[in-house]
């Protein structure tokens, strides 16, 4: 058993390609996740078309742009130059006074102020919306006051638990600990067990007096290994540079995360087991695997949007429920008192893929010749 | 103790090819068997079946007291295999992959070192060196080592000498020979026919059928024929004049002639063939009768039309 360990350790560390890529990659894509792929807006380049230019107009463009979510990319000058300035790209938004914006103000009570968003990210588009809706708003409110014309006064305060700056890293974290722990634990376990049939040292493992438990446990071990470093290295990146808390017990979420750890391994058995070659092993766990545990287990999605058939199809989907107990424990500070059901269900789901995978690993070649 | 192998009607389908077409086979134990025959012609097969890797579709067949079937683990335990693809680690050294064999069958290098002191010795200098990085002679000396780790009592080596340059195969063969004479079994399969000369009893096979079985010397013995070797001028159209004789002859290309098999007369049958040989055009005739070789009784016998 030790001896397969240690086997298996050679085999992985005298690969350097796949040693930078085992550890590169988690770090890479947690930064990646963490930074570049954010639904915060900042910057957002705008384009004003003055047609009023008063005191008020004014005064309106400069709360709008002394706010850090927008950027004055031009001042247009007519209607005309609103759809070129759309198409050079880079102006997500146009704001639009009125003609005598100021005058209409004071004299009929209202004016118009139109706002042309490019909504080619419908995300993004929305969020600019609201951001000027409300900074609008808050001067229309201030006018108000100061011209004594205050009408009930209606404040809400708003909380956000959990999150309260909103990151959207403390979104993409669980999340993406949960793809690249499915990811490293299930392909690297299947492919290196394909790797052993398609060199034909699995003949040669498989005619020995050797167990197969002993050769998949002995296959397993220094994945789990690997990927519970990975793990830590994750968690120290979500602590340290994006500031995610750890709110709950740090030994009940590594707990946690070996149990999930276990699942994935044993679902790279199980693929292993059907598959004939490592490319298609590896085929086999991105789509397998990755694709829906990225769009289907509330990682990006929200799963209460989603069709009632999507929504089962998630409830099948490991990454889900590890999620959701990810989340609470990191950022709910919750015990196993409040996601104790969620952990069962990933208990039964290893055992259920344990259980196949070693069943249908035979003791001799042929099922998976069989199988063409 | 060597261990005698034995096998009763043998039947083994894939999806596409009858590999094994009921094969009975009775091997004595210590002795050097070889398996010969073309790609394809079910050797791999019927290696697998024995050391268990796969099952017979029907068929029985036992090592020692050992079934095939049933006992497999007790098999695993006393047979080493050597499989056609090298099938070492690359990238582990020699010394690491022979270690971890023996930790496999939870024994060391050291305990059975006597056995495979023979072969190791040959790679031993190389032995830091990684396995992917071996000459072809030298990964099949690893293998062999690899594979007589553990003291097994019969040992089955699926073409140990293809794609391996004539001298290390001239040196593997004398390794044999001396596994032998440490009380093995050996079964070796081969695709080269001079290699049968070498082995106590050699099986022929073609198309999952065992053609014959006795000892190379017997094969030649039995050989009926005449081999008449001819060489000429223009050993190009050779073969494709000699084909259009009268007789439907055996002709084939061997070494630097062309060999024929005859039942008649050698020495009137070589005039014959020396004016049909002129009359088509070709000088300097040499036609003699050569003693048969073991490959010519091969080939005789693939060739023969199958008759009732």
């Amino acid at each position: 058993m030790w001896t397969f360990i240690k086997k298996e350790f050679f085999h992985i560390f005298r690969d350097y390609r796949s040693m930078i890529i085992l550890f590169g990659i988690p770090v890479i894509q947690v930064l990646l996740f963490g930074f570049a792929i954010t639904n915060d807006v900042n910057n957002a380049k705008v384009a004003v078309l003055d047609h009023s230019k008063d005191p008020v107009t004014r005064e309106i463009t400069q709360k709008i742009l002394s706010s850090n979510y927008f950027q004055l990319q031009q001042y247009l000058k007519s209607d005309n130059e609103i759809k070129p300035a759309f198409r050079k790209g880079n102006i997500k938004e146009v704001i639009v006074f009125e003609p005598h914006f100021a005058q209409k103000l004071n004299t009929e009570g209202k004016a118009h102020i139109q706002l042309i968003l490019d909504a080619t990210n419908p995300n993004t588009a929305s969020i600019l919306n609201n951001y000027t809706n409300g900074i609008i708003n808050t001067y229309t409110l201030e006018k108000m006051k100061k011209e004594n014309k205050l009408p009930t006064e209606l404040n809400i305060h708003t909380t956000m638990m959990y999150n309260p700056e909103l990151k959207s890293a403390f979104m993409f974290v669980p999340g993406i600990m949960t793809v690249i722990l499915m990811l490293v634990s299930a392909m690297m376990t299947s492919i290196s067990i394909t790797r052993e049939k398609e060199l034909g040292t699995m003949e040669a493992l498989l005619v020995s007096p050797v167990k197969p438990q002993v050769i998949i446990l002995g296959k397993v071990t220094p994945y789990v290994a690997l990927s519970s470093v990975i793990f830590v290295i994750i968690v120290a990146l979500s602590r340290f540079v994006f500031g995610m808390p750890i709110r709950g017990s740090l030994l009940l979420l590594f707990g946690e995360s070996l149990l999930f750890l276990i699942m994935a391994l044993s679902l790279g058995i199980l693929i292993s087991t059907v598959s004939k070659s490592q490319q298609q092993a590896m085929l086999l766990s991105m789509f397998v695997l990755m694709m829906p545990t990225i769009l289907l287990s509330g990682f990006i999605f929200p799963i209460e949007n989603m069709p009632l058939f999507l929504q089962y199809l998630s409830d099948l989907m490991p990454g889900k429920w590890f999620i959701i107990i990810i989340k609470n424990i990191m950022l709910k500070g919750n015990g196993i008192e409040y996601f104790w059901k969620d952990t069962i269900i990933i208990i039964v789901m290893t055992l259920f893929f344990l259980g196949v995978s070693i069943k249908k690993f035979n003791v001799r070649l042929e099922p998976s010749s069989k199988k063409k | 103790m060597s261990l005698a192998v034995t096998i009763n009607n043998i039947s083994k389908s894939y999806p596409t090819t009858e590999a094994l077409k009921n094969v009975s086979l009775d091997i004595k134990a210590n002795e050097l068997f070889g398996f010969i025959g073309p790609d394809g012609a079910g050797k791999t097969t019927l290696f697998r079946i024995l050391t268990s890797l796969i099952l017979p579709d029907k068929g029985t067949g036992s090592i020692g007291n050992f079934d095939i079937i049933k006992n497999y683990r007790d098999i695993r335990k006393v047979v080493g295999y050597m499989p056609g693809r090298f099938s070492l680690y690359g990238d582990l050294s020699v010394e690491e992959n022979l270690q971890f064999y023996a930790r496999l069958f939870k024994t060391s290098i050291k305990e059975n070192y006597d056995l495979i002191e023979d072969v190791y010795q040959q790679i031993e200098p190389f032995k830091k060196r990684r396995a992917a990085d071996l000459s072809g002679g030298m990964k099949q000396k690893l293998a062999l080592s690899c594979a007589l780790i553990h003291k097994p009592q019969l040992i089955i080596l699926d073409e140990p000498t293809t794609g391996v340059d004539a001298i290390s195969r001239k040196e593997f063969w004398a390794l044999l020979k001396k596994m032998q004479q440490k009380d093995i079994t050996i079964l070796v399969s081969t695709p080269y026919m001079d290699e049968a000369a070498l082995c106590d009893r050699v099986a022929l096979m073609q198309e999952g059928s065992v053609l014959t079985i006795d000892s190379p010397d017997q094969i030649v013995n039995n050989f009926s024929g005449k081999i008449l070797g001819i060489k000429t001028d223009h050993m190009h159209p050779l073969l494709y004049d000699l084909q259009q004789m009268d007789h439907p002859n055996q002709v084939y290309r061997f070494g630097a002639f062309v060999h024929l098999v005859t039942h008649e007369d050698t020495a009137a049958y070589s005039k014959k063939i020396k004016t049909f040989l002129e009359k088509k055009g070709h000088d300097n005739i040499v036609v003699e009768e050569q003693k048969a070789s073991i490959e010519d009784c091969f080939l005789a016998l693939m060739n023969k039309p199958e008759t009732p």
